[in-house]
């Protein structure tokens, strides 16, 4: 039995593999690939008739395998289906990092997972709080109710928007320059922001298409996400490589975390750095820049 | 006696002289007498040597019992010469007592497993040995035990005298009438035909076998008819789709991709990637792989390759029109991009195996290697590497010229997963060792790299790097720990497999398994 | 539990196992062929009659075709073809009690 550290709400989550849970073959070792998360996946992933059978595997495979540093998120069956309770058993019973709950439309939604959650924590002896919470938004409404979802419940640490149903909602297919899901993410992230949670893009699917992939990476990044799902391992290097922080970027916070510890010690709390003014505001920032570039192992130091 | 692999061989063996394996390097300088035919003349002119048929070409040669005849592995998997040719010799002329000597054996060549139940075919010597022959080998059914050698090896033994071919087979892609074979221009091309061209100079006779006839003389000549007593023309050699892939295909499999990139990180940290390089890669999956890599690193450093040998593809034939490796020298082709290339894009040569890798002639090309990336169904703590014996025992694989190229390269990296399904490729002990522990220097594996404690200058080098390496014990007990530790196998006493070393010592002998069955406790 | 009816989980891919279940009279009848027999059959056999006993299950015919699982997957589809067998797979499985 592999005892799994207490989840961090907050952490590094560039990158998030989905996994279909019923194939042993993948999941068996799938950090290896250097991922943040790995997603696996007991919705579409797996077929009607073997959801029983992909319990038992995920059952054994949280227990037994050691994902060392990864995290592990396990993606439960859409509250309108027959699964979902049971799933959420399993989840716990294994000890998973958090569950993401597919088809979240409203806040009410978390609260029904969230009270499962509850009751197997409590029913299995697991540690209460401590399965955290992530939602999927895959409709208009999901969309349009994106902040009362991130703010539902203290479990919830991020959001990610789903693009394959979402689009057929919207009646769209993918565009070149991502005006189809434009408004959604747009509106997702700042949703996310305001209760103070992570927020995710979705997964890229044409992985013949390397170009258009990078280009929403790019975009992603540019907007605002923390990470990206993905569905293959060769796309984990470039998402990587885009979220990773610049070498001035780096210099920088390095420069504000450390006038920061020197002045509030004096007790200043507003000071310049190379010319720019720079308050408290500007810490929790510096202080993620670093984390970031320590875990894309751009810098080694001991100040966060 | 133990050998210095550790491995314990069998008084019986060493007999004639025969002595146990004494470690890298250990014939070098001694003095060898070469073998030589006896050879029919044929000093009246002839108008042709087409016979009919098979039947008609082996009473020709004076086939009889207790032969031993030759074969080339060429046409790999879609071969039907070797099939063929044992048919004729057992069902039409009624031999047994039969030997081959094949430079290679595969799934190809399931039939002559019957031959070998049947007590008809005595004694294999090859290379590769798979599929039914493997199997029926294995469970101790060949009445001598198989001898077992590397790519150079095979050469060696022939030329010494080891093997003295009674007939060599020569399955030729195009021949004229007198003999003069090339391994292009007919309907089962397979480029290069390396390792037919010793066989044809040592065998008492020598029979080809196509399926394309073209006119006199067909020039430049893989395998001369100065050497040929008959030719015989067949509907068909071998299934050109088996014979040499449309295109052999870089791995698109992320682990195959991130091993490929740890390999190409390897080669560059190391001081032999300079301007005008050497380089051998096999074809598996992240072994070839890496040649996408190394091009990048080629490219950042502005060097070029200045050679490459081994069983060329496609991917190295590239480099070559991309002028970004001088010279490209196959003694085998494995898809027609290198078929299509061989002899005919300026700078890529054709080469014997005795030229290739032979360790007992005056200098083959594997010892000027800079590089061989190699794959391994096994690695043990000693970097004893195994790529004949599957780890359930049974024979299933082939050294080719696995122990050669390491054996000669300034930097043999392995290149295998941690574990296959439930396997644990980085183990205790290998089942069999075919490339031994002292001529391997680095690991490559999706768990981690490792360096052969041997190789302080490499480990240097990584570190300079700065790329990770850990303890190769370190990668076995990770491989436990996934699929729990195996249990023993079983053998019982005979010998079903005799492994040379490519310099003739033995370096390990395969025994009959005896297979687990659930009402042992 | 008993096994009430003939049940199969997993399948014939690499580093899976396919187990059949079907109802039997007197005690464990194990079948077992595995692509990594001469190493790890014990080892198999052992799970397979392991997670029987844990199950409580005492009378069987069962039949695994091992494809080099690992002995966590053995074991899960030894306890789901166990319980399709009862018809109890679908919920209130004892994970972390006869399950584990």
């Amino acid at each position: 039995m592999i005892p799994r550290p207490r989840p961090e709400r907050f952490r590094l989550r560039r990158t998030m593999m989905f996994m279909n849970a019923q194939k042993p073959g993948l999941i068996k070792d799938a950090y290896i690939y250097g991922c943040d998360s790995i997603m696996l996946d007991l919705e579409d992933a797996v077929a009607e008739n073997q959801k029983d059978a992909a319990r038992f595997s995920l059952y054994h495979a949280l227990k037994t395998i050691d994902y060392g540093e990864t995290e592990v998120i396990v993606r439960i069956n859409g509250l309108d289906t027959p699964h979902w309770q049971e799933d959420i058993r399993v989840c716990v019973a294994g000890g998973a990092d958090g569950i993401r709950i597919a088809k979240c439309e409203s806040a009410q939604d978390v609260l029904t997972v969230e009270k499962a959650v509850e009751a197997a924590e409590e029913e299995f002896g697991v540690e209460k709080g401590r399965t955290l919470l992530m939602a999927a938004l895959e409709s208009p409404k999901g969309i349009l109710n994106a902040y009362e979802i991130c703010a539902a419940s203290p479990r919830m640490f991020g959001v990610a928007i789903s693009g394959g149903d979402f689009r057929k909602c919207m009646q769209t297919t993918p565009q070149r320059d991502g005006v189809d899901m434009l408004a959604a993410r747009g509106q997702m992230l700042i949703a996310a922001r305001a209760a103070g949670i992570q927020c995710f893009d979705t997964v890229f699917t044409n992985l013949d298409d390397q170009e258009g992939f990078e280009a929403e990476v790019l975009q992603n990044k540019a907007m605002g996400f923390d990470g990206k799902s993905l569905i293959n391992p060769k796309q984990i290097r470039f998402v990587h490589q885009v979220f990773a922080p610049t070498e001035k970027e780096i210099r920088q916070a390095e420069k504000i975390v450390r006038a920061y510890r020197e002045q509030s010690a004096a007790g200043v709390g507003v000071f310049t750095v190379d010319g720019k003014m720079i308050d408290i505001a500007f810490i929790p920032g510096a202080e993620r820049t670093l984390k970031l570039a320590r875990a894309c192992g751009l810098w080694e130091g001991d100040l966060v | 006696m133990k050998n210095a692999v550790g491995r314990e061989i069998p008084d019986f063996l060493l007999k004639d002289g025969r002595e146990v394996y004494q470690g890298k390097n250990y014939m070098d300088g001694k003095y060898i007498q070469k073998a030589s035919p006896r050879t029919r003349r044929y000093e009246k002119p002839q108008e042709s040597k087409i016979v009919e048929t098979l039947a008609d070409a082996l009473r020709q040669c004076g086939a009889k019992s207790g032969m031993t005849f030759s074969f080339h592995h060429h046409l790999r998997d879609g071969d039907y010469v070797v099939n063929m040719v044992m048919k004729a010799a057992i069902e039409e002329l009624g031999l047994d007592e039969l030997t081959i000597a094949a430079s290679s054996l595969g799934n190809a060549h399931d039939p002559i497993a019957d031959y070998i139940e049947q007590g008809k075919v005595v004694g294999i010597q090859t290379s590769g040995i798979r599929g039914r022959m493997g199997e029926v080998v294995s469970a101790g059914k060949l009445r001598t035990p198989a001898v077992i050698r590397s790519h150079g090896g095979r050469p060696r033994a022939i030329e010494g005298g080891e093997v003295h071919i009674d007939i060599a087979f020569i399955a030729a892609p195009t021949s004229d009438c007198v003999g003069n074979c090339r391994g292009i221009g007919g309907k089962s091309n397979c480029g290069s035909m390396g390792y037919a061209m010793t066989d044809a100079k040592y065998a008492d006779h020598v029979v080809v076998v196509t399926d394309c006839l073209v006119d006199f003389p067909n020039m430049p000549a893989s395998v001369e008819a100065i050497d040929v007593d008959a030719v015989v023309v067949v509907d068909s050699i071998g299934n050109p789709k088996k014979i040499a892939s449309a295109a052999a295909r870089i791995s698109q499999n992320p682990r195959d991709l991130m091993m490929a990139e740890d390999v190409a990180r390897v080669i560059a940290a190391t001081p032999y990637f300079k301007e005008g390089f050497s380089f051998q890669t096999g074809v598996g999956g992240p072994s070839l792989a890496a040649n996408l890599f190394l091009e990048k690193y080629m490219d950042e450093r502005n060097i070029k390759m200045g050679w490459a040998i081994g069983g060329i593809c496609g991917p190295m034939v590239e480099l070559l029109k991309k002028g970004k490796v001088g010279k490209v020298i196959d003694v085998q082709d494995f898809d027609l991009d290198a078929v299509n290339s061989i002899n005919q894009t300026p700078n890529h040569f054709e080469m014997s195996a005795s030229q290739y890798a032979n360790p007992a002639n005056k200098g083959a090309f594997v010892n000027k290697l800079d590089f061989v990336v190699l794959a391994a169904l096994e690695i043990d703590t000693g970097f004893n590497v195994n790529v004949l014996t599957g780890s359930d025992g049974v024979l299933r694989g082939a050294p080719g010229g696995h122990p050669d190229t390491a054996a000669g390269a300034k930097c043999c990296i392995i290149v295998t997963p941690l574990i296959r399904g439930r396997m644990a490729t980085v183990c205790e002990h290998v089942v069999t060792v075919t490339t031994p522990g002292d001529c391997v220097d680095v690991l490559v594996t999706d768990y981690g790299i490792a360096v052969n404690p041997l190789r302080g200058d490499l480990i240097e080098c990584l570190d300079k790097a700065g790329i990770k390496h850990v303890p190769i014990e370190e990668l076995k007990e990770k491989a436990y720990s996934l699929v729990g530790r195996p249990d023993d196998l079983q053998w019982e006493d005979k010998v079903v497999a005799v492994l040379e070393a490519r310099d003739g010592t033995i370096l390990d002998v395969v025994r009959k398994i005896k297979p687990y069955t659930l009402e042992q406790e | 539990m008993e096994i009430k009816k003939p049940a199969i989980a997993g399948t014939l891919e690499s580093s899976d196992a396919q187990v059949a279940v079907e109802p039997a009279e007197d005690g464990i009848e194990l079948y077992l062929e595995s692509s990594v027999m001469n190493q790890y059959g014990r080892q198999i056999k052992a799970t397979v009659l392991e997670t029987l006993e844990r199950l409580g299950v005492e009378n069987a015919r069962v039949t695994v075709v091992d494809k080099g699982a690992l002995d966590c997957t053995i074991k899960a589809r030894v306890e789901c073809a166990v319980f399709r067998s009862c018809d109890a797979s679908a919920a209130n499985i004892p994970w972390g009690g006869v399950v584990r």
